[in-house]
């Protein structure tokens, strides 16, 4: 059961990336293309999303534990750091140039578009890199 | 090129987008943040806690398309550039800012909002504001 409510929730996450137009690159960058084919729809992707969420996850917080584990594993920080703002200030830039964020790069590699398939690679590496040259990590340090 | 308006279905996409962060958070206490997901199964460190749940979760996404072409009999449209060598800069861009910044469009653009996440509204703001600014240099300065 706890397994099959995890495989729902990402066959139901990337159904809504390809039903709402954000597993399409084109819609995407029309979306950031304020002067020119300005497209809104991702606008109503994420007030949709969010109509969701919002009090969805209010109502699921006011349980003291998840359905099938012990804690529920949420963030904790609220400092803010210049990692966070450089990191999404490039993040911002990769979405730009290529009409793709993690979700949708990865429900669209079945799709097997060529240029998905050059991009989702260069997605896993550019997060390798960026976790070896992360924070440290003093469990390898010592090896 | 141009794309259409689709006010109705972006919003129901969105909206099962959103049921599905609900789903994990209610069923297993996790956020639906792919890059997170994505990135705490590749080295140098692993999570091993929240690895089965997040391999499923993948298997899910990576079903969404397929069952999608089966259901409807039509795939998904899609234009994705054929400019390989610009994706594979967009790619790693993508990847190595959304570890560096911990989050993508889903764990900060919307489970992070919808926490009323200080950090993830920061961090939501940027790379909108470098999305748009990238977009118009792509298009109306470099391709004008």
């Amino acid at each position: 059961m706890h397994i099959f409510s995890t495989l729902f929730a990402g066959l139901l996450f990337g159904t809504g990336l390809i039903l709402s137009g954000m597993a399409n690159p084109a819609k995407v960058q029309n979306f950031l293309d304020l002067f020119g084919t300005w497209d809104p729809s991702l606008a109503f992707v994420m007030g949709g999303a969010i109509m969701m969420t919002m009090p969805g996850f209010w109502l699921v917080q006011k349980r003291t534990k998840p359905l099938f584990d012990d804690v529920f594993h949420l963030p904790t920080r609220t400092d803010f750091d210049a990692r966070l703002v450089v990191g999404a200030a490039i993040f911002g830039i990769g979405w730009g140039l290529g009409g793709f964020c993690p979700g949708p790069a990865l429900t669209s590699l079945p799709l097997a578009a060529s240029g998905t398939l050059f991009f989702a690679p260069a997605m896993l590496v550019g997060m390798v890199i960026a976790k070896y040259t992360a924070a440290p990590q003093p469990k390898n340090l010592e090896l | 090129m141009e794309t259409e308006f689709t006010p109705f279905v972006s919003l129901l996409g969105g909206a099962l987008i959103g049921l599905s962060a609900v789903v994990l958070l209610a069923t297993h206490g996790r956020i639906a943040g792919i890059s997170g997901i994505v990135s705490r199964m590749l080295p140098p460190t692993f999570d091993k806690t929240g690895l089965p749940q997040g391999i499923i979760f993948l298997v899910g996404l990576l079903l969404a398309a397929p069952l999608w072409i089966v259901v409807t009999g039509t795939a998904p449209v899609q234009v994705v550039s054929k400019n390989e060598l610009l994706l594979v800069a967009a790619g790693l861009l993508v990847g190595f800012g959304s570890v560096i910044g911990n989050g993508c469009t889903s764990g900060h653009g919307v489970c992070g909002i919808s926490r009323g996440s200080a950090r993830s509204i920061a961090a939501t703001m940027t790379f909108m504001a470098t999305a748009f600014v990238t977009v118009f240099v792509l298009r109306h300065v470099v391709g004008g």
